[in-house]
Parts: structure tokens; sequence; C-alpha cells
């Protein structure tokens, strides 16, 4: 079975030690502008709510790209950027219906969790569980795809 | 089952990709008229900007894609279909029999008709081979005129510019609307992008128009010599609106698209009023077995319930799937097209989305930051985001896709903390649309 990321918000308190975890793992800096994953906090209700992309299977982003940049990660489930292949045309980012996979002024491209090939740094530094990497039908995965057929393509899944 | 695919760029590649995942043994042939291995007209922009090489406008990378998917890749063009006995005639007088045909063949460069289009001089931006010939007259110091403001006219101007460079080249892009990308950004969002460009060096003349363009022939006499040699770039004389008249090296025409489908004349497909293949909503044409699907059709707007021609990249990747899929058996509708741009200039990003022009009966929060070219208009029914125009901001900007499409309900709450701050929509989106906060 495979495994994503779980995020349980009521556990959450906003220490961002997932964003910090994630700026660190893929850009090598302690910078939570930089990470993938974000931790919005509601002041009106007091929750605080990590949130990153949930690698549907709808994938808009991987279809609407263009040249091919984004590839499924068959063993993962991952949606992955290849950054080489990627030319910054941003489609990608408008198509996504969840608002996960942003433009990287620095560098000219996209970026977007990639699940850190199988260990999530933001999983792994999250002091609370509030995110856990865990088998994917616990995930309220199910959730998020019924919430994806009210959009428009009824994406065929293989 | 043979599946038979017209157009070989994205609509028809995804679509192809799509069946193969649900039908492993149908056999499938992609039919493309250009002389390429299917590439994205997307990339072209940056092929112009030398920031990729012709290789990086390749839909997919992987040489063995297609045998290993078992697309047949036929270099051909269709000149006819014959919907009663399910065939396309190509243009090597092949016929190919289908037992069901996706239309995929996007759409033409449409020139404005004005004496002198035909010159070599003046070169449209949609294949290729057009951006090879833009290439090969870009250099630094060339004069260009640029014909149409619009999306793509935008999108490939910074590349234009670049190429020009600031000493001796330079250009001039002529629009006839009253304001650039008029199609898809509001009036305040334009004119944010029209000062953006002029301080990066282009010259901007909107509510113009071009009347004709000759060539740039010195005239007989000992005079010509001289003349010759100094003029010998600026190889085209181009007439404006007002009589008044320029030099120019070459003129690059961005003045719109329509729908590549001549070859479907006498056909029993049905074409629409604006030009399109007319599709139902599982991307079915009028005639059995017969699908269409991206640039070529017209199809519902989601947001208007119009009819639309919605030539956009994710529009084609969209419907690819809902017709791959029911082609291949299965039984996928669309809800209508969403509307949807993203735009960088010289640097300056902006996108909208839906119907960022507002409705009747609707209302709006828009914010602006003229210094820091800064803007954010969101556009309401009800307590429901209808449209959005952003520019000078990325990050989540998907959400407004999300909550546009999923129709989501703000409630009195959400739609009041937006008016006050527009740029909370990822909030906004979590909170409602998902119900997380
Ligand atoms: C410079 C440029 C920049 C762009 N930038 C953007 C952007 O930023 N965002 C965006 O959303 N969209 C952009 N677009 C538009 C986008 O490229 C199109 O919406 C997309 O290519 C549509 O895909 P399609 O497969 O439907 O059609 P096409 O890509 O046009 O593919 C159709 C193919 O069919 C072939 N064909 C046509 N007639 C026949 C025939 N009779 N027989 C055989 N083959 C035939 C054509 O030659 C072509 O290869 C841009 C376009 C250009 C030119
Ligand atoms: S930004 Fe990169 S990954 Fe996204 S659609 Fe464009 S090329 Fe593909």
């Amino acid at each position: 079975m495979m495994n994503s990321l779980h995020i349980d918000a009521s556990k959450c308190t906003g220490c961002l030690q997932c964003e910090m975890a994630c700026s660190y793992e893929n850009h090598g800096v302690f910078a939570t502008s930089k990470s993938r994953i974000k931790v919005f906090d509601f002041h009106s209700t007091g929750r605080k709510v990590p949130y990153t992309c949930t690698q549907c299977a709808e994938a808009w982003c991987m279809h609407a790209c263009p040249v091919g940049a984004i590839h499924e990660d068959k063993a993962l489930g991952a949606k992955v950027v290849n950054e080489t292949t990627c030319v910054g045309c941003k489609v990608c980012t408008i198509a996504c219906p969840f608002g996960t996979i942003n433009y990287v002024a620095d560098t000219g491209k996209v970026q977007k969790c990639d699940l850190c090939a199988g260990k999530p740094a933001c999983a792994e530094a999250c002091p609370t569980g509030a995110i856990t990497f865990v088998d994917a039908s616990w995930t309220g995965l199910d959730r998020m795809r019924a919430w994806a057929e009210k959009l428009d393509t009824n994406a065929p899944t293989a | 089952m043979k599946h038979v695919i017209l157009g070989n760029g994205p609509t028809g590649v995804v679509a192809a990709e799509t069946i193969r995942k649900m039908r492993p043994h149908d056999a499938i042939a992609v039919v493309g008229d250009e002389h390429e291995r299917p590439y994205s007209r997307m990339a072209i922009p940056y092929l112009l900007e030398g920031k990729i090489a012709e290789s990086g406008t390749l839909l997919r990378h992987d040489r063995n894609h297609w045998i290993d998917n078992r697309i047949e890749l036929v270099e051909a063009r269709a000149s006819s279909i014959d919907a009663d006995a399910k065939s396309v005639t190509l243009s090597n007088g092949e016929v190919l029999p289908y037992d069901r045909l996706l239309l995929a063949t996007g759409s033409r460069p449409v020139r404005p008709p004005i004496p002198g289009m035909h010159l070599p001089e003046v070169v449209s931006c949609w294949t290729l081979q057009d951006a090879r010939a833009i290439l090969d007259r870009l250099r630094p110091g060339a004069k260009v005129l640029q014909m149409g403001a619009g999306f793509i006219g935008c999108i490939i101007m910074e590349a234009i510019a670049n190429a020009v460079g600031k000493t001796g080249g330079s250009l001039t892009v002529v629009e006839m609307g009253d304001r650039m990308v008029p199609r898809m950004m509001t009036p305040k969002a334009s004119a944010l992008i029209r000062s953006w460009s002029e301080k990066s060096g282009v010259e901007v003349l909107t509510s113009t128009r071009v009347t004709a363009i000759e060539a740039n022939v010195p005239h007989a006499g000992l005079l010509s010599l001289v003349y010759k040699a100094k003029n010998t770039k600026e190889r085209v004389q181009v007439t404006f609106g007002d009589g008044s008249t320029r030099l120019f090296d070459f003129v690059i025409c961005a003045t719109g698209v329509a729908p590549a489908i001549d070859y479907l004349r006498g056909s029993g497909v049905e074409i629409g009023k604006l030009g399109g293949i007319v599709v139902d909503d599982h991307m079915r044409t009028t005639a059995p077995d017969v699908f269409a699907a991206g640039d070529c059709t017209e199809s519902v707007d989601f947001s208007t319930g119009e009819l639309m021609v919605n030539a956009i990249q994710p529009n084609a990747a969209d419907q690819a799937l809902v017709a791959g899929a029911n082609m291949a058996g299965g039984a996928a509708r669309t809800r209508g097209g969403l509307r949807m741009n993203v735009l960088e200039t010289f640097g300056l990003i902006s996108t909208s989305y839906g119907q960022w022009w507002g409705a009747e009966g609707g209302d709006h929060v828009e914010v602006v930051d003229e210094a820091a070219h800064s803007y954010i208009r969101l556009e309401f029914q009800d307590d429901r985001i209808i449209g959005a125009t952003v520019v000078g901001r990325t990050h989540h900007i998907g959400a407004l896709r999300g909550l546009i499409q999923t129709g989501a309900k703000l409630g009195a709450d959400w739609k009041a903390r937006l008016q006050a701050d527009p740029n909370k929509f990822m909030d906004a989106y979590l909170a409602t649309a998902l119900s997380l906060a």
C-alpha cells in the first residue's frame, strides 16, 4: 500500500518545524518562505493548518504541463517536477485547483511536494504528530477525491 | 479497435496516452502535418529567449515514449474525412480507416486583410518553423514591429526585445484594441503591464492599425546606392492608420488564431458560429464516433454557459482527458471549460481566471499598488468568486481555480474578509472549499 502525508491539523501548534525542514531539504537553507508545505494560521478559530500537495490522482499540473516536465513516481504516487525540463511557464500553477504547485522566481522553475523520495522531511520534523507519513487509505484522500469530482473533468484513473 | 487522432499537439498526445492507459491492446495512430516530433507551441517563447534548445519544446522527452506506448506517429496532412465510411484521407493519398476518430488539429494563425501581409518579412509566431524564421531575422540592432498585443503577442515580447537589445534595436508593438491583452486583463491590470513593458524599453501603440506593408525598395538612380548602403536592414515600410509611415527590419504578426478545420468541409461534422468544431459535454462531435478536443473546438464556457473557443493549454489537456476516456469506452464529462491564463512580461507575472470581467448584479474588490506593480481583483456573484485578475503575485494562485470551479460558498464572514484583503484567497479556500479552518 502506498504511503501518503496525513495531516491532523488539531495537533498542529504552528511551530513551523515542517516549513524549516522542507526548505532545508530542498533548498539547503532554513527559510520558511521557500517551503513546499505551508502552515496557515486562522486567527479567528485559533487553528493552524499545515497544507501541501495531496498527490491527487487527477494531477492537473502533470497533464497541463506542455513539455512533460512532471511525472508520476509510480512507487510513491508522487507527482515530481523535473527541473531540467521545466521551462517555467507556470501553466501548472494555474491548472492545479489546490494552489500547491508554486513558481520560484529565483530558479525560474516551479516546485511542489514530491514526498522527499519516500522520507518526507516535514513529517520527520513535526514534533506533535500533526504530519505523519502513513498508509494512503488513512489520509482522507477519498475526501479529496470527492472534492475533485466537483471540478470539470472526471479525469480517468488508470 | 483502431483510434485515429488528427493533430499531434498537446491535445492529440494527451488523448492518445489516456486511451493507451485504459485500452492496452487498441491501435492508436496520431497524424501530424508538421515535419517535427510532437512538440508544444507554448514552449516557443522559451526557444526564442534562448532558454531552451529546440529539443526542449518536445511534448515528451523520452525518445522511446511512442514505441513503448505503441502510439504510431504518422506525418501527413488530413485532407478530408468520410464519417460514413469511417476513414480519413491523407495528403499522401493514403486512406486511414478508424473505429474512433479524434479531431485535435488545433488552430492556425489568422492575418488581417492588409496589403503586404504575404511579404517574406512578415512572419507569424505559431509553429516551430515560424520560430526558426523569427530567429533567423532576430539580431542585435534589429527594428521589429509586432502586430497584436494579445496573449501570444505579450508572451513573446520579452524574448524579442531582449534579442534586439537596447542599442539601436527596438521593438514596437501595435494593438488595434484600446489596451494590451484586452481579452485577458482588466483595464487596470493592462495599464500596469503596459507601463512595465514601456519601462523595459518596448514602444506600445494601442488603438492603432497597420494599414499597409510594402517592401522598402530603394529608388532607382544614383542616390539609391547611398540609400541602399544605409538601409539594407530596414526592409519594410509600414503605414499606420493615421497615414504615417515607418521603416522596420521585419514584422511579427500575432493578431490572432482560428480553429484549423478546413479538412472538414462537407464531412457533416458541424462547425459552430465561432468557427470551432461543435462538441457536447462528452467531447463528441455531430458525427458518430468522431470526437474533438482542444483549440479546434468551440465549447461551453463554465462561467457564462455560452460557447467559446478556449484556445489555451490547460483546456487542451482537460478536453483531451475527457475525449480520450470516452474514446476508450469510459463515461467522462466536462462541466465546461474555464478561462485561465498566466503571462510573464519582463518578469511581471499576471493571471486571470473565469469571468474576470465580472457579472451583472455581482460585485468586486480591487486593490492596486501602482508603484509595486501589484494588483488583485476578485469578482463575486453573491458569496462565490466567479473571476479573478492578479498581477505581481504567484503563490497559491491555483486555489483561485479551485474556488471558482467548485463554486465554493464563502459565507458572509469570508466574503467580508476577502473584501478587506483579497490576497487572503488561499486561506478562504482552505476554510470554505475544504472546511479546514
Ligand atoms: C508562442 C505561443 C505561446 C503560447 N503560450 C501559451 C501559454 O502560455 N498558455 C496557454 O495556455 N497557451 C499558450 N499557447 C497556446 C497553446 O499552445 C495551445 O492552446 C495548444 O497548443 C493547443 O493544443 P492543440 O493540441 O489543441 O493544438 P496545436 O498545438 O495547435 O496542435 C495541433 C496540431 O495538429 C496539426 N494539424 C492541423 N491541421 C492538420 C491536418 N489537417 N492534418 C494533420 N495535422 C494537422 C498542427 O500542425 C499541429 O501540429 C501558446 C501558443 C503559442 C504559439
Ligand atoms: S512551469 Fe514547468 S512544470 Fe509547470 S507546466 Fe510549465 S514547464 Fe511544466
